[in-house]
């Protein structure tokens, strides 16, 4: 495989067989700010004849319909998280069809697919392009099973590979939580809710054939709130269920009472206020989950204290976000994902909470995304290095095990990104000399906020200057490695086998960031 | 340091150690749980030095590794030790 070296010292391959041709990363904005056009992907004109419903009997039917056939692009959805029965039910049709060498394409994978492992093993599936992999599936691909490399990209990259038809989707199967007979979708209501339908939205507009499957068939025209158009979806299939209610729409996250959390949350919270950024007008994404959702705690509490109204929240939203719009301390929410059953409420009662596609929230290659007028986001991270580059897709023994989600866009587009870590976990720094996999580059990481000290960038002087002001706790990031490294030992780095590539890691512009090798058997 | 008995100090809690010690001719190390491949060297100079310092001849030692500290091995290791010369089977 042809090699290059990329700006971050990164190896990285200039063609991938039977993917394409790629261009090795060189900074955040090089592909950016360029003049005129590019041609994107033509649009699929359909010619069916007039008709009331678009119901079909089953799976089969609509595959036979869509004239899958082997070799081609096959999309999912991942709103449903870990309720979602579809993929499984339609790789099931799929492999009983006799189908061979599909690329699949989702938008992410949920935790649950174990699944997915034992298509590619069965030959159903030989390309796989998603945000993340985990479990059985990230072994699979870290024992270097899969013969083609795994296309890893960003939600915005992924919008952005889809419309200038880097990936060109055969067939799209959404699970529809609420679908007329004509094919209006929305995902706010019926026994499977799961509140936005993002990047649905992106794959319904860009596919060629478009299969909405179904556990709520309601009266046409389905309202108040149509995510998808019915001119978008070729034929409808309802099941009994989409999948496990409970898991896709799961209860309101709850703030941590793990104190290493809720001290890197407070003085996340303290860099932000120091650095002058929380002023009326902000506009903030935050995680769902440990010290980056405990961060909306203490910034709900300033802004109410200060009568400080925001512009928009962002995101990945949680029912905490959908509670900060409620008590008005932002003017609206855009949600490409949601996350809780309190979300799915919001979306349906409060039109300030605004549903966005893919392309709208993240892809830096369309007139304008919302990621590029964030004022803070605060993402969390498997591993950094003291460079300021984040890895959340690999663990400490090199096995994939994460997803790049919204990561390098969030980062790329806020005026401040803090990255939250604890400084160690499970007995293992956070902070390496190189982390295993790069999927942010350090140049769009502001600060690395840990319970033992705050790292900021040596590139934002001016936000040292003001934390320093401020009193905060502020540590060189190779001495706390070094300090760290004191209680734990230094780790061994993983060891792979370098001839065989399991994955490429896109940038959000489509170049190159990374390679993860298969691990060393 | 001759140990008489088989012994063990630690818990099988996140970020602690379960380490057992039982009587042997030589130094032998099973090393398991998550950090046991990326802590394989660290955690057998930790062994051989605490070996080393309680002049022990030989011991068969388990260490279940559940993400604790360096220190917190040492210190679990060196408990078990002492409990399996002075002859009290567990906690």
């Amino acid at each position: 495989m042809d090699m290059t070296l990329n700006s971050l010292g990164r190896k990285v391959p200039l063609e991938l067989p039977g993917v394409g041709s790629f261009a090795p990363y060189m900074s955040p904005f090089s592909m950016l700010g360029q003049p005129g056009t590019i041609q994107g992907t033509q649009m699929h004109m359909r010619r069916p004849a007039p008709a009331r419903s678009k119901v079909v009997e089953n799976i089969e039917k609509a595959v036979e319909l869509s004239g899958l056939k082997d070799g081609m692009t096959i999309s999912f959805h991942h709103h449903l998280r870990n309720g979602d029965a579809v993929i499984p039910m339609v790789l099931d049709v799929l492999q009983k069809m006799g189908f061979k060498g599909l690329t699949l394409a989702p938008s992410s994978i949920p935790d649950v697919h174990d699944c997915i492992a034992d298509y590619i093993r069965s030959g159903l599936i030989n390309r796989l392009y998603t945000s993340g992999v985990r479990g059985e599936l990230g072994k699979l691909l870290s024992r270097g099973e899969l013969n083609i490399p795994v296309v890893i990209r960003s939600h915005g990259g992924r919008a952005r590979a889809i419309e200038e038809g880097s990936i060109s989707i055969d067939v799209a199967f959404l699970a529809a939580p609420a679908c007329d007979p004509l094919g209006n979708i929305t995902g706010s209501i019926g026994p499977s809710a799961c509140g936005s339908l993002g990047y649905a939205m992106t794959d319904a507009r860009h596919a060629r054939h478009v299969v909405a499957i179904t556990d709520n068939l309601v009266k046409y025209p389905l309202n108040p709130r149509i995510s998808i158009p019915q001119y978008l979806v070729d034929s409808i299939v309802c099941v009994d269920s989409l999948g496990d209610p409970k898991k896709i729409a799961t209860g309101a996250a709850r703030i941590t009472r793990n104190p290493v959390d809720l001290k890197i949350a407070r003085d996340s919270f303290r860099l932000m206020k120091s650095s002058g950024i929380v002023e009326p007008g902000f506009s903030f994404q935050m995680g769902v989950g440990g010290a980056s959702l405990a961060v909306a705690k203490y910034l709900e509490d300033y802004m109410k204290e200060k009568g400080i109204r925001g512009s928009f929240g962002l995101g990945g939203v949680g029912g905490y976000m959908a509670g900060m719009l409620e008590e008005g301390l932002f003017d609206a929410v855009f949600d490409v994902q949601s996350f809780d059953s309190a979300v799915t409420k919001s979306m349906q009662e409060d039109p300030r909470h605004i549903e966005i596609d893919a392309s709208w929230y993240a892809n830096p290659f369309n007139a304008g995304c919302i990621v590029h007028n964030l004022d803070c986001v605060i993402l969390a991270a498997l591993e950094v290095d003291t460079d300021f580059n984040v890895n959340v897709l690999t663990g400490n023994d090199g096995v994939l095990r994460g997803a790049s989600g919204g990561h390098q866009d969030t980062a790329a587009g806020a005026k401040l990104s803090i990255v939250v870590a604890p400084s160690f976990r499970g007995g293992v720094p956070s902070i390496k000399e190189r982390v295993t996999t790069v999927t942010t580059p350090g140049e769009t990481v502001d600060a690395i906020v840990t319970e033992r000290g705050i790292c900021i960038n040596p590139r934002r002087e001016d936000l040292l200057g003001s934390a320093l002001k401020s009193g905060l706790s502020i540590v060189d990031i190779t001495a706390l490695k070094k300090e760290v490294e004191k209680l734990t030992g230094i780790p061994r780095p993983a060891e792979f086998n370098y001839d065989k590539v399991a994955a490429v890691v896109e940038y959000r512009d489509g170049t190159l960031i990374d390679t993860v090798y298969a691990r060393k058997s | 340091m001759i140990l008489l008995n088989t012994a063990s100090a630690g818990t099988l809690e996140s970020s602690d150690c379960l380490v057992t010690v039982s009587p042997a001719e030589k130094l032998k190390l099973e090393y398991k749980g998550a950090n046991s491949e990326v802590f394989a060297e660290r955690t057998m100079q930790l062994v051989e030095s605490v070996s080393k310092k309680c002049c022990l001849s030989g011991a068969e030692i388990s260490i279940q590794d559940q993400g604790a500290l360096e220190i917190t091995i040492k210190a679990r290791l060196e408990t078990a030790l002492i409990r399996a010369v002075k002859g009290v089977a567990k906690e």
